[in-house]
């Protein structure tokens, strides 16, 4: 890496690690060399590039993040690109990952949230949690209609979670249920990473490249 | 050996004068054991050998005149021996055949003599002399010994004996008869262990035949039998109602069965089988016993074959019953496993349920009976038996009774789920009356266990409420998830039916565990029924997604009821949650513990759990690296560790080491981290279920070795009552054990017990005063308590008389500390001793224990003798002397002693009659009581106005 990329790549870090809560200086570095790596590896020379785009960022999820639910990687990845131009960019990988890594339980909350809000109306109704939902049934073969399990599940989530009775959730809906119930964080699918692969993750990002 | 030979020795013709004996192992054995005693008494007791019998024993021998030796005058075949009686007969005398002997001392000689044909010898006198007692000592002498009963002492016996019996030597006559009859009662007892060695059919089978057969006298129109009824009331330790003589053949019990057709039938039940006798009617005949009939295997073969109406009735009563190991032989009963000794008891309470009910009326009666096999639970009869229109029903095929139940559901239920439902009710109903048929096909599948345990508590129920069309439909309900579980559970059935029953067997291992609740359920069943069984459905069939949603949905459940508990279990869902904590998924994990610490406040769940091995999963949780896990999982073992078993389990895997470890935490830190906090909490949790394990002596030693003692120490300084509590009853629960009170001592904590004594929490205060009153039995620690100023708290929690069990511990405490002599200074300070006599009226047992503890050390000093007496505290405690409990009468006449010393007492003592009292308290069974009253009784004596007159038992 050129001397002058290294500068380059400390300036963003030190104006990026203002705005973000949970990394220092040295770990935005990281992100940043992280981010680089992982953009290098799959674009095209020359070609102007603002940010990972969706596939590349799902290949991540999955690789990295062992998810594997493509509705909810599409939500990650729409909860990552806060400005909605279908690209990542490196301010908002590493605010994402922020949130994802390292986030507070009020931020996990609003992720999460974005998450599941697959039309971005602030609100889920019975359409968006049905969709999110549709695989996580055994489809039991005695079952007249399959789908019949699923709407009982998605009636059943909202008798729990629909506080105002308006028949969705709103944020503020979600956000009481798991503050009661933290459980429910991730009502509608797995979209935090679980504590090893956070681990790996850090571990790989900051010890080692630390030594490089 | 009057009794022996009489009655253990197998005669060949019974109660006849010329009889043999015969060649049996069991007289083989007696003779062996007469021949011992006989070969030993002139060296063991020399004097009374020499004495010469009243009448001389005579028999034909097979000994000849060359067999014998020096000591004797042989001219001949004739033999005498040198020693003579005073009338000049020689103590032995042979003229063959014959030889007469007249003392011990040469039937020793002659055994001796016999060599290898000693036990013909002694079989040969024995039959000759059928009252070889009477012989030795003179029928007169015998009639008026044998008046006596057995705890006349020897003196008393020789001036009786002397005062009638004008004969020389009554003391060595009465030896000699003590010490015959001594050797008679050891033979007697040694018979009944061989005998008992033996196989032998068990006398609770018995008990239980004759339960059913007593069914069957009351049934109006279909009564079968007139009359079943025992000859004695009396049961032995053993279950056995014959005398203890006729035990030794093997006889439980006699019976008095009067059939409907034939003449009354006397019956003796005996290990062997049962058979006509020759007419007991009442206990302690002294004939009759004798076999009349040919041996059956049981009552009912016998009375089968005896009674026409009996034989021809009995095929259409319901007699599953018969087929339990009614007439099995004991070691049968012992071989098999866990789940079949549930089955006694099962038929024991299928006897005290009704047993007319006609559901069950095809079952078979000849069902090998040897074969493990599950009943159909008679819990499942009881339902069809127990709706209010049973009659009618009765009568009906099954088939439209399911659809009546099902209909009476839908009513219930609402218009919603009727569609599905009836289709399901249809078949729902029947199983309970099918499985009798079925039950080959169903024995490994638990449905009938499930099912059973659903009706069961159904029924119980009923009792308690008594709306007749609430309780139809939670019947007809009950019964599905029976079905639904046959289909879904997968647990060895035989976990379950073990289940049902223990709760109501007298299991020991549950001592500690307080009754069943039952409460008044009153909730809309139904549908909780259905909701739990379509959650566990969602739990079964989905991914982490699901199950997450589908456990947070079962947590709004109120899951400390009863209802949703047992409804949880009964549609399988138990296991489910237990699989779940073996997955990886820490929110799954997280979930299930949510539930199950709930739910485990059910003593049923808690089985359960322990049956499935869910315990293990659980212990396994403990050292999960997520620390909400560890909470959870040790407030869990919490609950479920309120039983032995449970207990157990916890320390086999490992789980008292883990619990330790969680304790390592800083409890005392001002401001705590998020995490801090955490851990805090874990080992709040930690202590939980420490406490529920230190029931077990094996645990509080696993706990020290474990290191836990400095780590409780530790967490006794926290501020929190909610960590204090179960720390605290760690501790005092474990000081039952020396180390634990060294090391409470010796760490230092009684001081933070003491402190502790003056928080708000009554349950806190509570196991301080009971951690000090175990732990001030060592005069260090009585100090350590006075040094930190705990005399004063204990004195004020006296006034917390509502408190029962706190006012026990503190009185506890106030007891062993009272034990040194400064603490009773300090102790007079604060009055305690006439708040302490105020504590001697309506107080339960176990606070007057500690309370009189307290006042006989109290006592001790002359000054408040005369405090107690101007309390009025002399006349309650006389008034304690009347009472029964052992512990209590032990310190009861230890303080009526200590106050005696004082001459104003002893007048009241006096008037209140109570030197009697003390004085009868001599004859308590308790050793300890006697030892104590002895004690009382010196003082009183010395002191009373009339001791000539006290010392005169009552």
């Amino acid at each position: 890496m050129s001397a002058m990329n290294r500068k380059l790549i400390q300036t963003l870090a030190e104006t990026i690690s203002k705005h973000v809560k949970h990394f220092n200086k040295t770990e935005v570095e990281c992100l940043i060399r992280e981010f680089n790596v992982l953009l290098g590896e799959q674009t095209m020379p020359g070609k102007a590039v603002t940010g990972l785009d969706r596939i590349q960022f799902r290949s991540i999820l999955h690789n990295i993040f062992k998810m594997t639910d493509d509705m909810i990687m599409d939500g990650v990845f729409r909860a990552f690109d806060k400005d909605n131009d279908c690209f990542v960019s490196m301010k908002e990988w590493v605010e994402g990952l922020s949130v994802f890594l390292r986030g507070t339980l009020d931020e996990h909350i609003k992720y999460c949230f974005d998450v599941y809000d697959l039309n971005g109306d602030n609100s889920l109704a019975r359409e968006e949690m049905f969709p999110m939902l549709k695989n996580s049934l055994i489809r039991q073969p005695t079952e007249e209609d399959p789908d019949e399990g699923i709407k009982d599940l998605v009636d059943i989530t909202l008798k729990k979670m629909d506080h105002d009775h308006d028949g969705k959730l709103s944020f503020s809906d979600f956000e009481k249920s798991v503050k009661e119930e933290n459980l429910l964080l991730e009502a509608f699918g797995t979209c935090l990473p679980d504590t090893t692969s956070i681990e790996a993750f850090e571990q790989r990002v900051f010890q080692e490249q630390l030594y490089q | 050996m009057g009794l022996s030979l009489t009655r253990a020795a197998q005669w060949t013709m019974a109660s006849s004068g010329t009889g043999k004996l015969e060649f049996t192992p069991m007289n083989t054995f007696l003779l062996k054991e007469i021949l011992h005693f006989v070969e030993q008494f002139s060296s063991q007791h020399p004097q009374e050998a020499e004495h010469v019998f009243e009448e001389p024993f005579h028999w034909s021998t097979t000994l000849v005149a060359s067999d014998f030796k020096t000591d004797y005058d042989i001219s001949d075949s004739d033999v005498q021996s040198h020693e003579k009686d005073c009338e000049g007969h020689p103590l032995l005398q042979l003229s063959p055949p014959t030889v007469y002997v007249r003392s011990f001392s040469q039937l020793s000689k002659l055994v001796h003599l016999a060599d290898d044909k000693k036990l013909e010898e002694v079989q040969a006198c024995l039959e000759e002399n059928r009252d070889p007692v009477v012989k030795i000592l003179g029928p007169s002498f015998v009639s008026t010994l044998e008046k006596e009963d057995a705890h006349t002492d020897v003196l008393s016996l020789v001036d009786k004996v002397k005062a009638k019996d004008q004969g020389k030597d009554p003391e060595v006559k009465v030896k000699l008869f003590l010490l015959l009859q001594n050797m008679d009662n050891q033979l007697l007892s040694k018979c009944l262990k061989e005998v008992s060695g033996q196989d032998s059919l068990d006398p609770t089978a018995v008990k239980n035949e004759v339960e059913l057969l007593k069914k069957f006298c009351s049934e109006g129109e279909r009564r079968v039998l007139k009359l079943v009824r025992y000859t004695s009331d009396y049961i032995f330790s053993n279950g056995c109602r014959s005398p203890l003589w006729r035990q030794v053949h093997g006889e439980i019990c006699y019976l008095v069965i009067e059939p409907c057709d034939t003449e009354t039938l006397y019956i003796t039940c005996s290990t062997a089988g049962v058979f006509l006798n020759g007419g007991i009617k009442q206990e302690e005949e002294e004939s009759g016993y004798e076999q009349t009939s040919d041996m059956y295997k049981d009552l009912v073969t016998l009375l089968k074959s005896r009674s026409p109406h009996f034989a021809e009735n009995i095929n259409k009563q319901d007699f599953g019953v018969q087929e339990l190991p009614s007439t099995q032989k004991i070691q049968h009963v012992e071989l098999v496993d866990v789940e079949e000794q549930g089955q006694p008891q099962r038929s024991y309470e299928q006897q005290e349920k009704n047993v007319h009910e006609k559901a069950r009326q095809q079952h078979t009666l000849n069902k090998a009976g040897g074969e493990k096999k599950y009943e159909p639970c008679p819990r499942w009869k009881n339902l069809g038996l127990m709706s209010p229109c049973g009659k009618a029903e009765e009568n009906k095929p099954s088939k439209s009774s399911g659809e009546e139940k099902s209909g009476e559901i839908q009513e219930n239920l609402g218009p919603g789920a009727k569609s599905k439902m009836k289709a399901e009710f249809s078949v729902s109903s029947f199983p309970g009356r099918l499985s009798s048929q079925k039950i080959k096909a169903e024995e490994k599948k638990p449905s009938k266990s499930s099912g059973e345990e659903k009706s069961g508590e159904i029924q119980k129920r009923k009792l308690g409420s008594g709306a007749k069309s609430k309780m139809k439909a939670e019947f007809s309900v009950s019964s599905l998830p029976g079905r639904l579980s046959s289909q879904k559970i997968k647990t060895p059935a035989g976990s379950m039916p073990v289940e049902a029953f223990s709760e109501s067997s007298s299991e020991s291992e549950e001592e500690e565990e307080q009754p069943e609740r039952r409460p008044e359920s009153n909730t809309d069943l139904p549908s909780e029924y259905w909701q739990i069984q379509k959650l566990v459905k969602y739990l079964k069939g989905g991914d982490q997604t699901a199950t997450v949603l589908t456990l947070c949905a079962m947590m709004d459940f109120n899951l400390m009821q009863e209802t949703c508990q047992l409804a949880i279990r009964d549609v399988g869902g138990l296991e489910v949650l237990i699989n779940l904590l073996d997955t990886d998924e820490v929110k799954c994990k997280i979930g299930s513990l949510k539930i199950l610490r709930k739910i485990s406040h059910n003593v049923q769940i808690r089985r359960t759990i322990v049956d499935m091995g869910g315990l293990q999963s659980i212990v396994k949780i403990l050292d999960s690296p997520v620390k909400d896990l560890k909470a959870l999982a040790a407030e869990t073992v919490a609950n479920v560790a309120r039983f032995r078993r449970a207990r157990t389990t916890v320390r086999q895997y490992g789980g008292i080491k883990k619990l330790v470890k969680l304790l390592d935490c800083v409890p005392n830190l001002a401001d705590l981290t998020a995490n801090q906090e955490k851990d805090v909490e874990v080992a709040r949790c930690g202590a939980l279920a420490l406490w529920s394990c230190s029931k077990s002596t094996k645990n509080k030693e696993a706990i020290r070795k474990a290191g836990g003692i400095p780590l409780l120490g530790r967490l006794l300084k926290s501020p929190h009552e909610n960590m204090l509590i179960p720390v605290v009853g760690t501790l005092q629960e474990c000081a039952s054990e020396e180390s634990y009170r060294i090391a409470i001592q010796q760490l230092d904590m009684i001081k933070d017990l003491v402190e502790n004594l003056s928080s708000d929490n009554d349950e806190l205060q509570m196991h301080c005063a009971s951690a000090i009153f175990k732990c001030a039995e060592d005069k260090q620690t009585r100090d350590l308590v006075r040094k930190y100023s705990g005399l004063q708290p204990l004195v004020l929690l006296l006034s917390k008389s509502d408190n029962k069990q706190l006012l026990a511990a503190a009185t506890g405490a106030i007891w062993k500390c009272s034990i040194s002599m400064e603490n009773v200074a300090k102790f007079q300070e604060y009055k305690a001793l006439e708040t302490l006599v105020r504590l001697l009226t309506d107080q339960p047992e176990e606070v007057l224990i500690n309370v009189v503890g307290a006042l006989g050390e109290f006592a001790l000093i002359p000054a408040n003798k005369a405090n107690i007496r101007k309390c009025g505290g002399i006349k309650s405690l006389v008034n304690l002397l009347t009472g029964t409990n052992q512990a209590l009468l032990v310190n009861v006449t230890k303080a009526v002693g200590a106050c005696a010393t004082d001459m104003d007492n002893m007048a009241i003592i006096d008037q209140l009659d109570g030197v009697r009292l003390v004085w009868s308290l001599l004859k308590n069974p308790c050793a300890d009581v006697q030892s104590s009253a002895a004690w009382a009784l010196c003082p009183c004596i010395k002191n009373a106005k009339h001791s000539t007159l006290q010392t005169r038992p009552p």
